[in-house]
C-alpha cells in the first residue's frame, strides 16, 4: 500500500472517485450521539450532511455520482449540491483525509 | 508534548468542525447521579499514557521531571488494559501511547489490543531507535492507528549528540519508511531549539520525502529535564519569527501533502497559549506508575496531590480528583485573568509555567503581556539565547542524581511594578 506517499495535492472534481484511507476512521460518538471522523491528532465532527457525503466516498463513484444520490434524495439542484461536496471534499483532501482513484 | 495537540487545525469548513476540547456532555459521564455542572459532564477526549519512563535517548529537553518513575512502580499489564477500557468506556476518542520509551514495555502489544477493543484511537509516540519491524506489523494488526516518531535533527551528526544515541538516524529513517510501507499514516516529531532551529526548513523537506502525512515543529517547552537546560535550548526571538516564516510558506505550498502542526515557544510569545486547552477540560495524563494528572508537567506544582488509577475509577478522578479541578474552569483566577476578556479562550495560560517562573500556580501565565511578569521573562529568554552555547546536561541517571541534590534556589524574577 502506498496511500501514504502522495505526489501532490489532490484536486477534486467531478470525476474523482474518493475514499477515505484506512486510518481515518468515521464512527458514531456513541456517548456523545454524534458522528466523529478520527484522524492523526485531529479529530473532526461532520455533520449530518458531511456524514452522508463521507459515507458514499467509496473510491467507486465519482463526486458526479455523489452528488446525484444526494440531489436525488433531497430533491435539490445537482449543480448546487455538487459545488457544495466538491468544497468539502477539497476541504478533506487540503487536510491530507482524502484519497482518490 | 501534549500541548502540541490544540495548534493550529487550520481553516474550518461549515460541515466539517475540528474538536479539540471537548463541547458535549456524555453518557459515559452523565450516567451517575451526581449534580453535574457543565464543566464535568464533559468527559476528556484525549489521554496521553505514559508507559514506561525509560527511554534508550537522553535527551537535554526532555519535559519529563527529573525524578522519573521507576521500573518497579510502573503499573502492571492488567492495570494499563483496564485504563484503556475505562477511557473507552468514558468518552475519550484518542490515546496517545508515550513515555519514555513506550516499546520499552514488553505488554505494548496488549495495551494496543486493549485501547483498539475499547474504540480509541492509538497513537504510538516513539524515538523508534529500537523497534523492529516484526513488532510493528504485530501492533498494526492489534489496531494501531498512527506512529510518531521523534528526530532530534536533520543532520546525523548533529541529532545524536543532542540525544546521546550514536546511529540513531539510520534507525529512525528505516523505521519511518516501514510505517509507510505498511500504510499507517506517519507523523515526524522536530523538536525545536537553538541547536537544530536553523534546519526547520529541511525538516519540511524530509518529511515530504518520507511520505508523512503530518509534521510537529515543536519548539523545545521548558518543563522538568528541559528548564534545567534552558539557556543551552532557547533560540533567539529573531530564530524564532524566521521559523514561522518558513512553517507558514510551507504550509500554503504543501497543502493536502504535508500537514504542519508548531508550537511556538511562548517565552517570546504577547498571548499565552491555551495550554491543554484549559487545566480539565478535554485531556488525561497517566504517569508510568498510574497517577493521574490533568497535564504532562501537573507535578511540577507543589501543592497538588494526585491520585492514582490503581485506587480510583478513571472518571471518578476525572470528575472530583482534587488536582483536576484545582484549576478547572475559571473560578481560580486572580487578576488580571478574572476580568479578562479572553479567560475562556486561554483559560490563563499554563499553570507549570505560572508555577515556575513565578513561583504561584494560580499567577497568570507570565508569556501573557498583562502578566507583571513577563517583560522580565521575554528579557530572560532573549539574554540566555545569545549566550555562548555550552554543552548541555544530558538525561541519564547519573546527572538525575546529580540535579536531584538539594542546592541553592535559583532567585526568583520580581514583578515589575
Amino acid at each position: 500500500m502506498a496511500e501514504t506517499n502522495r505526489p501532490g495535492r489532490l484536486i477534486v472534481e467531478s470525476g474523482t472517485k474518493p475514499y477515505l484511507p484506512p486510518y481515518l476512521k468515521l464512527r458514531h460518538d456513541k456517548g456523545r450521539d454524534r458522528w466523529i471522523l478520527l484522524a492523526p491528532e485531529r479529530i473532526l465532527t461532520p455533520d449530518k450532511i458531511a456524514v452522508e457525503v463521507l459515507q458514499l466516498c467509496d473510491g467507486a463513484s465519482s463526486v458526479e455520482d455523489i452528488s446525484k444520490t444526494l440531489a436525488d434524495q433531497y430533491s435539490a439542484p445537482v449543480e448546487v449540491i455538487r459545488k457544495d461536496v466538491i468544497e468539502l471534499l477539497q476541504d478533506l483532501a487540503d487536510k491530507g483525509f482524502l484519497k482518490s482513484f | 508534548m501534549t500541548t502540541e495537540l490544540k495548534d493550529h487545525v487550520g481553516e474550518e469548513n461549515a460541515h466539517l468542525e475540528s474538536v479539540t476540547v471537548d463541547d458535549e456532555p456524555t453518557s459515559g459521564v452523565t450516567g451517575g447521579n451526581d449534580p453535574l455542572d457543565g464543566l464535568c459532564a464533559r468527559a476528556p477526549i484525549g489521554l496521553l499514557a505514559e508507559l514506561t519512563h525509560r527511554c534508550p535517548l537522553q535527551c537535554g529537553y526532555c519535559s519529563n521531571p527529573i525524578e522519573l518513575e521507576r521500573v518497579n512502580k510502573e503499573l502492571t499489564t492488567e492495570q494499563w488494559v483496564s485504563v484503556m477500557e475505562q477511557a473507552g468506556e468514558m468518552g475519550i476518542l484518542q490515546v496517545h501511547l508515550s513515555g519514555g520509551e513506550p516499546t520499552a514495555r514488553k505488554d505494548l502489544e496488549e495495551i494496543v489490543a486493549a485501547a483498539s477493543r475499547s474504540g480509541l484511537y492509538s497513537n504510538l509516540i516513539t524515538a523508534a531507535v529500537t523497534l523492529k519491524r516484526e513488532r510493528l506489523e504485530k501492533l498494526k494488526e492489534l489496531g494501531l492507528d498512527h506512529v510518531q516518531i521523534s528526530f532530534q535533527d536533520v543532520d546525523a551528526e548533529n541529532a545524536e549528540r543532542i540525544g546521546g544515541y550514536p546511529g540513531a538516524t539510520a534507525k529512525k529513517l528505516e523505521a519511518a519508511n516501514w510505517v509507510t510501507d505498511m500504510g499507517l499514516p506517519l507523523t515526524i516529531n522536530a523538536p525545536i531549539h537553538r541547536q537544530n532551529i536553523h534546519n526547520v526548513g529541511r525538516y519540511i523537506d524530509m518529511a515530504v520525502e518520507l511520505g508523512a502525512q503530518r509534521l510537529e515543529i515543536a519548539h523545545v517547552q521548558y518543563y522538568g529535564w528541559a528548564y534545567l537546560n534552558r539557556a543551552m535550548l532557547m533560540p533567539t526571538y529573531e530564530q524564532t519569527m524566521q521559523t514561522v516564516d518558513v512553517v507558514e510558506a510551507a504550509r500554503e505550498r504543501l497543502k493536502g501533502i504535508l500537514t504542519i502542526d508548531m508550537v511556538v515557544p511562548d517565552y517570546y510569545a504577547k498571548r499565552p497559549k491555551p495550554c491543554m486547552g484549559g487545566w480539565a477540560k478535554g485531556f488525561m495524563n497517566v504517569t508510568p506508575a498510574g497517577k493521574a494528572l490533568p497535564c504532562h508537567a501537573a507535578e511540577s506544582i507543589p501543592q497538588l496531590t494526585f491520585d492514582n488509577v490503581a485506587d480510583r475509577p478513571l472518571l471518578d478522578i476525572w470528575l472530583h480528583g482534587e488536582a483536576f479541578n484545582a484549576f478547572r474552569g475559571t473560578d481560580w483566577m486572580k487578576e488580571p485573568c478574572r476580568s479578562c476578556a479572553f479567560k475562556e479562550i486561554d483559560w490563563g495560560g499554563c499553570r507549570c509555567q505560572a508555577m515556575a517562573i513565578t513561583g504561584d500556580p494560580t499567577n497568570t501565565d507570565p508569556a501573557c503581556a498583562l502578566s507583571p511578569y513577563h517583560g522580565e521573562m521575554a528579557a530572560m529568554a532573549r539574554e540566555e539565547s545569545r549566550r555562548p552555547l555550552k554543552p548541555y546536561v544530558y538525561r541519564n541517571p547519573k546527572n538525575a542524581a546529580e540535579a536531584l541534590k538539594p542546592k541553592q534556589e535559583e532567585p526568583e524574577l520580581t514583578p515589575a511594578e
